[in-house]
């Protein structure tokens, strides 16, 4: 087993592209990523691509054939996977390169995660997001997906692990780094009266609470870590790599407060990597609902559990606190193309571990952490990315 | 053999409309109409219930208070005159809903406002013939008045379900007879929404020849007078014509007073008579003779001569709410939501 | 039009809260699971229909405003995830109850009401939901 880097990465402008097809967004990250590595691109010999529904979200399936096509790695029959896993498609997709690198397989890999959600209209998209929790007996019950993730957030409340104020702050964090990156789909920033004001989705979560709805790619290129100093030198070591499973019904779960794949995942990495929490610089976690946020931050060991909420108000997550916390702008602002999202993150990271995250730099940023879930916390993967 | 009810069991939706905020709508004196008709409110069933659900309550309500095995459960029939489907009965969706599938046989009944004791009189010939142990009979509906129609001041929604059989019967069906004629009264085509009638040919030529002939079939073959009887339960479209028709026929105010739940519920259709026969038997005592006399536009009329045994001492009436108690819990809704619950709003497809 | 075999296979779970019990150790599952995921192999065959108890308390709820459209006639509405009084958690509706009184530790009942339909043509779907339980 080899180590991998990271060599290139590439991301969209993340929003509504009324006149961008997949193909389209898709081909851009990966483009980016491949002229960021200073490669041609006949290099390549794998790809794999995250996405999550395009099935239903474009009528399109088999969507490993139509990005290797559309992006020219067909005429040298590159083989391309599709990966699915709900929200984590493109985090598992980021490890399933890693690992093919890895193994001594594959030499040069990109990954890229792509989604494109706004060819069919908002409740159709919220339907097919309630497919990824447990359909015959969650959200073919009218338990929607949004409404999974408002009980956990009232039954968090009444236990006392963070209070409403607290919950809406990690809105108020995505916006203020939103509003430093230029690619995110919202870029203002918002105050809390503005999140707890907000129209309800599914009590206590309101409509800022949520992730968006959004168009958007991103790519990175992997190769094996004693390579990379030939292609560039801006590489980033990916440390650890892990994944974990939990399961597919909320209701099933022993405590519904905290994603146990997230702490089994976060465990496991940090000792791969040879680090503990305490050690991460910049972490994008994943906040489809700002409950998810918060619980992110102490299941992954960044916050004590039951603080993570004040801490968030109070602004240590913010740049220049104890650990910065979506300096991309999270999910709510940077945007959540479902399948884009796990690799976005990667390509956040990647950028702050190189010095080019620009007016959302972390001075000295050498650890850094991604957390992608997928349904309720069904599956979980967790990527630790070293400055070198 | 004796043959009668084991078990029963009811359930109104806890919806309420006045006929004041109806006739708001349509600009009529509903309050006026309301007191023509002797309601002062209807039951209107919620978007997630329909008859299936309604019976089911019922039926469970029912299966909880008996010890009845529901596997020894040999027929169920559902009479209704607003059956989800037109093919595909509501009665197998309520036999897998309490267990009784698959060893039975089962149908669905319609004749307007009596389908539910159309069911009862057959339960109890299979019952009697040694053909089933025990048999369902369940009258409900979630009864549609066209707007603006003088029905649509009580169509209501509701249902009670009766266990038949010979074993630990807690009330006996001494004699059920009926009066049956091809009367047009009251009508609805397939494919129609909502029902048509004849508006006071409803009266003498239907509602009260019926239910006088059968009745006075009953006295004649029981060698009964209306005395002999605490209770006396007769179809109820509105509180008039029931408290006239026990008049003309020599009952009294008090006897009928038990069974009488259309002024505060509507008329509950195929759930009228069962609804009000439960009502009795939630107060009914071992000796206590009821007389009841159903009638079904179209027309006919199924008249009972019902005994409560001493067995109703050892009834578990308690292991599922009583009428008194489904009837405590109401809300009061305006047209608007009326229209809504009722699907009478054309949606965007 | 969905394939009406779907829905029908889930009728002894959807109307009368039939989940599984593992005879090795007792662990009892809803919805069916056809081995037991703590005794894995040991389990297989050996794992029984049970009919889980229909009375149960409020875990957590929420009251959904953003509702898929066959809810559209009822929305806002509750949801809650029930502990049922056998130790199973199951999640569904709250129908038949004021949204105000809707709280942690309310004690109700799972009844059966339609869930929505296949189009004006298509097969209605019964299931569960859960109704406040009378004193």
């Amino acid at each position: 087993m080899r180590d991998v880097a990271i060599i290139g990465a590439g991301i969209t402008q993340f929003g509504e592209h009324w006149e961008r097809s997949f193909r389209d967004i898709g081909i851009e990250a990966g483009m980016k990523a491949i002229a960021d590595a200073d490669l041609s691109g006949s290099e390549v010999d794998g790809m794999f691509i995250g996405n999550m529904s395009s099935g239903r979200f474009i009528n399109q399936h088999h969507i490993g054939a139509l990005i290797a096509d559309y992006s020219g790695m067909a005429t040298n029959h590159v083989p391309a996977t599709r990966v699915e896993a709900g929200e984590a498609s493109g985090g598992i997709a980021f490890r399933q390169g890693v690992m093919a690198v890895a193994s001594g397989m594959h030499d040069i890999v990109v990954v890229g995660g792509a989604e494109k959600m706004t060819d069919v209209d908002d409740p159709t998209s919220n339907e097919i997001m309630d497919t990824t929790s447990d359909t015959q007996w969650e959200s073919s019950l009218g338990v929607t997906f949004a409404s999974l993730h408002a009980m956990i957030a009232k039954r968090s409340i009444h236990d006392g692990v963070f209070t409403r104020e607290e919950m809406a702050s990690m809105s108020v964090l995505d916006h203020a780094h939103g509003a430093l990156n230029p690619n995110a789909q919202f870029r203002k920033a918002i105050n809390l009266d503005t999140v707890l004001r907000s129209g309800p989705v599914a009590e206590p979560i309101g409509l800022f609470d949520c992730s968006p709805i959004s168009d958007g790619a991103a790519a990175v290129v992997l190769c094996p870590l004693e390579e990379a100093k030939k292609h560039t030198d801006s590489y980033v070591k990916v440390s650890a790599v892990t994944q974990a499973s939990d399961t597919l019904a909320l209701f099933q779960r022993e405590d519904i407060t905290r994603f146990c794949a997230t702490t089994a995942a976060a465990n496991k990495a940090y000792r791969l990597a040879g680090i503990s929490s305490s050690d991460i610089d910049v972490a994008e976690v994943h906040d489809n609902y700002t409950v998810s946020g918060i619980l992110a931050l102490q299941d992954l060991g960044l916050f004590e559990r039951g603080k993570a909420g004040k801490a968030v108000l109070e602004g240590q997550a913010n740049i220049g606190g104890k650990v910065a916390v979506n300096t991309s702008g999270g999910l709510k602002a940077r945007g959540h193309p479902i399948g884009a999202t796990g690799v976005a993150q990667i390509v956040e990271v990647v950028q702050q571990l190189r010095g080019a995250a620009d007016k959302r730099q972390v001075a000295g940023a050498r650890y850094g952490l991604a957390q992608n879930v997928g349904g309720t916390g069904s599956a979980v993967t967790v990527s630790i990315l070293e400055a070198i | 053999m004796d043959v009668g009810i084991v078990s029963y069991g009811a359930y109104v939706p806890r919806y309420r409309i006045t006929p004041a905020e109806i006739g708001r709508i349509w600009g009529i004196d509903g309050a006026g109409m309301g007191k023509g008709l002797m309601i002062s409110q209807k039951s209107v069933p919620a978007p997630d219930e329909d008859v299936a659900t309604i019976a089911t309550e019922a039926a469970r309500f029912m299966m909880a208070r008996t010890d009845a095995d529901p596997a020894d459960i040999g027929a169920i029939y559902v009479g209704s005159e607003s059956h989800p489907y037109a093919v595909k009965p509501t009665a197998t969706i309520v036999g897998a809903a309490i267990g009784a599938t698959p060893n039975m046989t089962a149908a669905d009944m319609e004749f307007a406002c009596k389908a539910g004791t159309a069911g009862m009189q057959v339960c109890m010939g299979l019952v009697g013939a040694g053909m089933v142990r025990y048999g369902v009979a369940i009258g409900a509906d979630t009864a549609q008045g066209a707007p603006g129609d003088a029905l649509e001041y009580s169509a209501s929604a509701g249902g009670a379900a009766f266990l038949i059989g010979s074993e630990k019967i807690i009330a006996r069906i001494d004699k059920t007879l009926s009066f049956t004629t091809d009367t047009p009264d009251f009508w609805r085509k397939e494919g129609q929404v909502y029902p048509s009638h004849g508006g006071r040919f409803t009266g003498e030529p239907a509602y009260f020849r019926h239910i006088k002939s059968a009745s006075q079939m009953m006295f004649d073959a029981m060698g009964t007078k209306p005395s002999d009887y605490k209770y006396a339960v007769f179809h109820q479209p509105n509180g008039k014509f029931p408290s006239r028709v026990a008049k003309e026929l020599g009952f009294t105010p008090e006897q009928i007073e038990t069974g009488l739940l259309t002024p505060s519920i509507g008329n509950t259709y195929s759930g009228a008579v069962p609804l009000g026969l439960a009502a009795i038997l939630d107060k009914a005592e071992p000796g206590d003779r009821i007389f009841a006399t159903a009638y079904g536009s179209g027309a006919g009329s199924d008249s009972f001569d019902i005994t409560v045994t001493d067995e109703i001492r050892n009834y578990r009436r308690d292991a599922a709410p009583t009428l008194a108690k489904v009837l405590q819990d109401t809300v009061q809704i305006d047209y608007g939501t009326y229209a809504k619950y009722k699907g009478k709003i054309v949606m965007s497809e | 039009m969905v394939a009406v075999s779907r829905e029908w296979r889930e009728i002894p779970g959807r109307y009368n809260l039939v989940g599984s019990k593992c005879s090795v150790c007792g662990k009892i599952y809803f919805p069916t699971r056809s081995f037991c995921p703590a005794c894995r192999r040991a389990s297989i065959g050996k794992v029984e229909p049970y009919s889980v108890s229909r009375i149960g308390e409020v875990y957590t709820c929420s009251i959904v405003h953003d509702a898929p459209e066959c809810n559209n006639s009822i929305k806002p509405y509750a949801v809650a995830m029930v502990k049922m009084s056998d130790g199973v958690m199951i999640a569904g509706q709250l129908t038949n109850v004021d949204l105000g009184k809707v709280a942690i530790g309310m004690k109700v009942r799972a009844t059966l009401r339609k869930l929505d339909e296949d189009g004006p043509a298509g097969v209605i779907h019964y299931g569960y939901k859960f109704v406040p339980l009378e004193e």
